[in-house]
């Protein structure tokens, strides 16, 4: 333990008072017995009540769900595999491809697949949009897995290959086990980004389909509204479980240094 | 590797490569096409070939960027807009990567965990709860107002105004920042700073001669993870700012959803893109640079 200045506390809780105090007064008012989001009336269940009740905002949540697992499922084999290629081979092509989207403005990414679907007579809708979410998603897999596969001893797998194992039974019964934590950790971070995004879904949903961010978004352009806090405060508590989740798995996530070294 | 090595490289890197060429590749290599393109009528471009099966490339819409001075006043504000919130994000971000940094290994990961939480809540979210927070009738807004009202000045409006554009990018993009500096803070070494103790230098003279300038490839990384995609945004200002505080991304919105100007919008999109890399290139050479002179870390290190 280091010695640390009074200041540096100060600025420090300063600092993460600043990140949570915003999200606290959402879940909190959306407990509040008003429909202003101004000061504490009463605590009541009711925004969570209507919220069950809207078709909307249910549909919405249909549409998230249903993208969010089709496009962490696709994108956990397709970033496991880009990973495990990256840690393995000497590429070119592929790390740009699989770096680029992450670095990039999110927007860039959403108007030229609102392009290509439009240009290709690709219909805007459930599927325009999961396809984009794939594509965003394979990085941060293909990310995770690798970090892993670089804590873990390759030896392993030659071994099981000089014992007359297959490549792909060396894969499935030796590497896959071993890099399964940073896997999983991988697809929860998936989900999470899929049904979270707003920018890209933005601009590949077209006009009939809603995810969650995008009702959302509709309804605080029109008004701030307590059920807004309610849908919040559940999204949140979903994503911010699997983070957490996925944190413990994979450990380099959150930058920190992994335990075996 | 062995006999199957070519194949196995191909079987394994082939699925993901192939779908990011085709979802990814060919949609920016279409967007950097249809730049010099002609806008169709009713949206959308015009037939590549036209009547006279002459290929119809133009420039008019980079023209158009370069001229009508209104684009690049939008453009210089969203870098302007950007650059303020890493400079805000580096202040705010500093004690905290610090702190963390200096914390012991039981702590650490907790705290870290607890800058990138937010990060992982929902990006409307975290503009929502400033809605709130600087409404007309919540305490802030009310609070201000009071305290500007008994100076006799007229009450200002803290929701849609720059002043809240300007806060929630800080907000939005602070996580980036700390990150890369906590990385770079872990692994300086305190005896350092105890030899510059001994040798009388103060704390404030330790910071900005000895952790400063050794923490610098983690300011520049930081910066350009915050400055990359605060150029880019455009649900804040859509959502918080007033009619003047439109930026580039909200213009590439507008051409693209309203007036179903591809070509221009895709000028603005590339415009963004060089002008993102370039920027935070250039900040990567100036760290790197600045490392190699003898008077800052390298000497530091040795």
């Amino acid at each position: 333990m280091r010695r640390k200045p009074i200041g540096l506390w100060i600025a420090a809780a300063a600092g993460y008072a600043f990140l949570y105090i915003p999200l606290v007064i959402v879940v909190v008012y959306s407990f509040n017995n008003s429909r202003l989001n101004a000061e504490w009336v009463g605590f009541t269940l009711d925004w969570y009540d209507k919220l069950f009740h809207n078709e909307d905002m249910l549909a919405a949540a249909g549409n998230s769900l249903l993208i969010a697992l089709t496009a962490s499922l696709v994108s956990t084999v397709l970033g496991t595999m880009a990973g495990v290629a990256m840690y393995r081979y000497k590429l070119r092509l592929l790390p740009l491809l699989v770096l680029t989207p992450i670095a990039i403005p999110e927007i860039l990414m959403g108007v030229s697949l609102l392009i290509f679907f439009v240009l290709v007579n690709f219909t805007l809708g459930l599927v325009s949009v999961t396809l984009a979410h794939i594509a965003f998603c394979i990085g941060f897999v293909a990310i995770v897995v690798r970090a892993r596969l670089a804590g873990m001893d390759e030896s392993l797998t030659e071994a099981a290959r000089d014992c007359g194992a297959t490549p792909w039974e060396a894969f499935r019964y030796v590497t896959l086990p071993l890099i399964m934590p940073g896997v999983i950790a991988g697809a929860l971070m998936a989900f999470t980004l899929s049904i979270d995004d707003f920018v890209i879904t933005f601009f590949t949903a077209g006009a009939g389909t809603v995810t969650l961010p995008l009702q959302i978004y509709s309804m605080i352009k029109i008004a701030v509204t307590p059920e807004v806090n309610a849908v919040s405060s559940l999204l949140m508590l979903l994503t911010l479980a699997l983070i957490i989740i996925a944190s413990r798995l994979s450990p380099s996530l959150v930058g920190a240094p992994s335990e075996k070294t | 590797m062995r006999r199957s090595g070519r194949l196995g490289k191909w079987l394994v890197s082939g699925p993901p490569l192939l779908y990011l060429i085709v979802f990814f590749a060919i949609p920016t290599l279409i967007m950097v096409l249809a730049s010099f393109r002609t806008p169709g009528d009713f949206g959308g471009l015009t037939p590549l070939f036209d009547e006279s099966g002459k290929l119809d490339l133009n420039v008019d819409s980079y023209v158009r960027f370069f001229t009508e001075s209104v684009y690049a006043e939008v453009f210089l504000k969203s870098v302007w807009y950007a650059l303020l919130t890493t400079l805000l994000c580096l202040a705010l971000g500093y004690p905290l990567a610090a702190l963390v940094a200096r914390s012991g290994r039981k702590h650490r990961n907790l705290l870290l965990l607890l800058v990138i939480l937010p990060f992982w809540s929902n990006f409307l979210i975290r503009i929502y709860a400033w809605m709130i927070i600087l409404g007309p009738q919540a305490a802030l807004a009310r609070g201000v107002n009071g305290v500007l009202g008994f100076f006799g000045h007229e009450p200002v409006p803290l929701l849609f105004s720059s002043f809240a554009v300007l806060v929630c990018l800080v907000y939005v993009h602070l996580p980036f920042m700390v990150l890369p500096l906590y990385a770079n803070l872990e692994k300086h070494d305190q005896a350092l700073l105890d030899a510059a103790q001994d040798l009388g230098a103060g704390a404030w003279q330790r910071f900005w001669r000895i952790t400063f300038p050794l923490s610098l490839p983690g300011v520049y990384a930081g910066a350009a993870l915050v400055f990359i995609p605060a150029l880019g945004i455009f649900a804040i200002p859509d959502i918080l700012g007033g009619p003047d505080d439109s930026l580039i991304g909200n213009i590439i919105k507008q051409q693209f959803l309203e007036t179903r100007d591809w070509p221009f919008g895709s000028v603005l999109s590339i415009v963004l893109t060089v002008a993102a890399v370039v920027i935070a290139g250039l900040a990567a050479w100036i760290g790197r640079r600045n490392l190699g002179t003898p008077s800052s870390a390298r000497t530091a290190r040795a």
